[in-house]
């Protein structure tokens, strides 16, 4: 899923100075699971806002909506009468449900609620980490499923480098060295012969560098 | 054992601390409360285990909201005291009484416009 964590208040105080009726937008997938922009943070931030603007003498009227998902017009279409009555939206969405939200409505000022971080994973109660750099030709059939691109600091395709410690990373001592792993992984499925493989490098021409990337699908499409 | 606690408070009963979420205390604070203390049982006595200490964060993070928002994080509270502890108790709500009456009012009743009239006023309410 998308992992998000919400901006600071003063921030969203200056980000929506100017802006007398503001609705707070929710979204009901990813960033609810990762507890950044579901139906309780919106209330939360909503209600933050509502005393950062009596406290601040601003003039905010807020109110909270939370959608299905951001990023998909479905469900943007359901709360289309509500957007329409407000001067500005915060969205609580991750980017691609602001923009997407912001594509909708040309003439409506669309917020970012949260800085939107990485594509990661529940690892522990209330810890999120990353596992994905979505670079757009995954390598990790290669790696016993761990991938290197993501959670390797230097993003090593013939690893380790020579700051393995123990199982330690030596960029982040608190994280566990990606190299260790896809050792000890690929020597329980009984693949540890891939490591004698020199990986070539890796064609980055399918990831972000070159640009937005689109996927079309012609057999879906109408 | 006949303790006087001040009486410009409001005590809240819920099954444990664990209950409360982030959204009560901003609601709280959004409704013109001067000050809220959480009290909750002794850390490791927990009926329900870790209700307390989920309790602890959650006051955590509401303070770390509400400083952000502007108000001064020593409005919201939270202690530990056993159930029998009668005299721990009236200190605790005494110390924090004296903490809210120094900070004033919260800053939303006196800005809050003349005829607004959902927000009770009142000296000190905790």
């Amino acid at each position: 899923m998308i992992v998000a964590e919400r901006k600071k208040i003063p921030e969203l105080v200056e980000i929506l100075q100017g802006h007398r009726k503001i609705l707070v937008l929710g979204c009901g997938t990813c960033v609810t699971v990762c507890l950044a922009g579901g139906e309780r943070e919106v209330s939360i931030i909503s209600s933050a806002l509502r005393i950062a603007s009596r406290v601040g003498g601003h003039d905010f009227e807020i109110r909270e909506l939370t959608i299905e998902r951001q990023c998909d017009n479905v469900f943007i279409e359901e709360a289309a009468d509500t957007i329409e009555e407000y001067d500005a939206v915060l969205s609580l969405g991750c980017g691609a449900g602001v923009q997407a939200i912001a594509e909708r409505f040309a003439e409506k000022p669309v917020y970012a609620g949260l800085n939107t971080s990485f594509i990661g994973i529940l690892e522990e109660r209330g810890m999120w980490t990353e596992k994905c750099a979505a670079c757009g030709s995954c390598v990790l059939h290669k790696y016993g499923g761990i991938c290197p691109v993501t959670r390797c600091a230097k993003q090593m395709l013939n690893g380790p480098c020579g700051g393995s410690r123990e199982d330690r990373c030596e960029v982040r001592p608190d994280r566990p060295c990606a190299w260790q792993l896809i050792y000890e992984r690929l020597k329980k499925i009984g693949q540890i012969d891939r490591l004698k493989q020199i990986e070539t490098p890796k064609d980055w021409s399918v990831a972000l560098d070159g640009g937005c990337r689109v996927i079309v699908r012609e057999d879906h499409r109408i | 054992m006949r303790f006087q606690y001040p009486t410009n408070i409001r005590i809240i009963r819920t099954p444990c601390t664990g209950k409360l979420e982030v959204e009560y205390f901003m609601r709280a604070f959004e409704n013109g409360l001067d000050g809220v203390l959480v009290a909750g049982c002794e850390e490791g006595s927990c009926h329900f285990i870790e209700g307390n200490l989920m309790a602890k964060r959650r006051v955590n993070y509401a303070r770390e909201i509400l400083s952000e928002s502007g108000l001064d994080k020593e409005r919201l509270r939270m202690v530990n005291i056993g159930a029998a502890d009668a005299r721990p108790f009236v200190e605790v709500i005494q110390d924090m009484v004296a903490t809210v009456r120094e900070l004033g009012p919260n800053p939303l009743i006196r800005k809050s416009p003349p005829d607004s009239g959902t927000i009770q006023k009142q000296e000190t309410r905790v």
